[in-house]
């Protein structure tokens, strides 16, 4: 294992001592581990929390800031925070408005989220709504399993809720749009490599040179099939057509096409695989309203992407344009 | 039983968790994500560091701290589940504990599990051990059994509900995404569930 890093164990706290100096418009409570915008609790609007296993970077900590994110709650790598984190990070954002849980549909995640939800409940007046993210088309959606995880929509959603929270609208109404958003956005992704936790010092899976993982999540869960390492316009056609044949993108505003990196993928090759997509969805018949090309929900250093396609209708694209500040996504600031 | 009789039943399951620490990450790597060995062994760790620290004076004030600090230190799933199973054993202990009164414990700690992890018999979750463990010790103080013989038959019951696990596939959590690869391995938090009905069958099985 190469990493740049010191102790395994001190990962998650040299990680957020480092963004706490290189970002002082950001508050970190370096105790419970959650990652505060400097302003908060901002007086009379919705806070929006989110959070997860550690290893996603930026998300979840690189979104909060003006226009997205309040707070993050930082877990062990790939490992779902504690209730008393999330807790911790909803008493800091309650601005009077109620707070928004934004949850990625994992066991661990949903379940944590739930206790903390019910513990806010239990000892303070703050209402508290959540909404879960299950974006992935790669897994069944069925009584058989945990559900779909969530992967790249939550990107979308964390800007999307939070530019409806920055006009001021209701718990209620942030929430419908967060729910929106994770109903008209599907992902799916691929992996070139495995990736190595830090803790376990080996990669967390045996993926050969001339292999790929299609379907992966971003836990270096297994995908769909392993199939032979093929051209950028092969690989954005195993992306797009299951997305595509999953939801009828056509008849809306266009779409939001995001291609996302794993974390060890090189921006050149992904504004390749952008191009690739760009041009089967217009094979497809389906515009691109806006797009997002870059590493936004990784998974540590596994090299691959992954496609997430947006529906958009005229409030999406108002929220997706609206001003936001943050350590990975800033504009129109 | 009495909250020390009590507390000792979750010192030995905490040594139990320590010495099976590599077979519960072993197992989890095999279906899951190969972290419950570490998180129950620095969950019920820090459990015993509490009990040390500030020894409770009953057996609900006993039960709610292990729920308390499960939920506080081990994340995951398996924190919310025993935490929440030893959070509704809190609610539902008296001040102090007979066989019949244990079975009750322990059945709301089930229901605990069930409604927080939406789990059914079969679903290769940890209610696959703790489920039949409870019936059989409720079946065994139904028959007038002695302490001892209804821990045992319940420890019995949750080894056999764990072996039960091995060709299933998973419908929950992270093990559910293997589809038919995840059969053929027994389920971790039904092996760490077992183990918390042998430590009982050990603390608390002395007395007739």
């Amino acid at each position: 294992m190469k990493k740049l890093i010191n102790d395994p164990a001190n990962v998650i706290a040299d990680a957020l001592h480092g963004l706490a100096l290189a970002h002082p418009e950001l508050r970190v409570d370096h105790e419970n581990r959650i990652v505060v915008r400097g302003d908060a609790p901002v007086q009379g609007k919705v806070g929006l929390v989110s959070g997860g296993g550690s290893g996603h970077e930026p998300l979840h900590a690189g979104f909060v800031g003006r226009g997205m994110l309040d707070a993050a709650c930082a877990g062990e790598v790939f490992t779902s925070p504690v209730p008393d984190q999330m807790v911790a990070a909803t008493k800091a954002v309650d601005g009077g408005a109620g707070v928004l849980h934004i949850v990625k549909n994992y066991t661990g995640d949903v379940m944590n989220f739930e206790l903390a939800a019910e513990m806010v409940a239990a000892e303070s007046g703050t209402e508290v709504a959540s909404v879960i993210i299950d974006d992935d088309v790669a897994v069944q959606d069925s009584l058989y399993t945990a559900g779909r995880r969530g992967v790249g929509a939550t990107v979308l959603v964390e800007k999307i809720a939070g530019a409806a929270a920055e006009e001021g609208r209701s718990l209620g109404e942030v929430a419908d749009v967060a729910r929106k958003v994770n109903a008209y956005a599907r992902s799916m992704g691929l992996a070139l490599t495995s990736c190595t936790v830090p803790a376990a010092g080996k990669p967390t899976f045996d993926l050969p040179d001339d292999q790929m993982e299609v379907g992966i999540g971003i836990h270096g869960e297994p995908g769909r099939r392993r199939v032979p390492v093929a051209p950028a316009n092969e690989i954005a056609e195993m992306l797009v057509s299951p997305i595509l044949s999953d939801l009828d993108f056509t008849g809306g505003d266009g779409v939001i096409a995001f291609v996302n990196g794993m974390g060890a993928t090189p921006l050149i090759e992904l504004y390749i695989m952008y191009n690739e997509v760009s041009q089967l969805l217009a094979k497809a018949g389906i515009p691109v309203a806006r797009s997002l090309v870059g590493p936004y929900i990784t998974s540590l250093d596994m090299a691959g992407c992954s496609v997430t396609l947006l529906k958009a209708d005229d409030e999406i694209l108002r929220l997706w344009d609206a001003p936001v500040n943050t350590p990975a996504l800033r504009r129109g600031v | 039983m009495d909250t020390d009789d009590l507390g000792a039943w979750i010192r030995e399951f905490a040594r139990l968790v320590a010495q099976n620490k590599e077979k519960l990450t072993d197992l989890d790597s095999a279906i899951g994500d190969g972290d419950h060995g570490a998180n129950m062994d620095r969950g019920m760790t820090a459990v015993v560091a509490a009990l040390d620290a500030e020894p409770p004076d009953s057996p609900s004030a006993l039960f709610k701290k292990v729920g308390m600090t499960l939920i506080s230190k081990v994340g995951g799933a398996s924190g919310p589940l025993y935490g929440t199973a030893f959070l509704r054993m809190a609610a539902s202990a008296d001040t102090t504990v007979d066989t019949a009164g244990f079975a009750k414990v322990l059945r709301a700690g089930l229901d605990g599990v069930v409604a927080r992890g939406k789990a059914e018999l079969g679903d290769k979750t940890m209610v696959d051990a703790l489920a039949p463990a409870v019936d059989a010790l409720d079946a065994a103080v139904a028959a007038g059994a002695s302490q001892k013989e209804a821990l045992r038959a319940a420890a019995d019951a949750a080894g056999q509900g764990r072996e039960a696990t091995i060709p299933l596939v998973a419908r929950k959590g992270r093990a559910s995404y293997l589809g038919e690869r995840s059969a053929g391995h027994a389920d971790p938090g039904a092996t760490s569930t077992t183990l918390l009905l042998i430590a009982a069958a050990t603390a608390l099985g002395d007395e007739d």
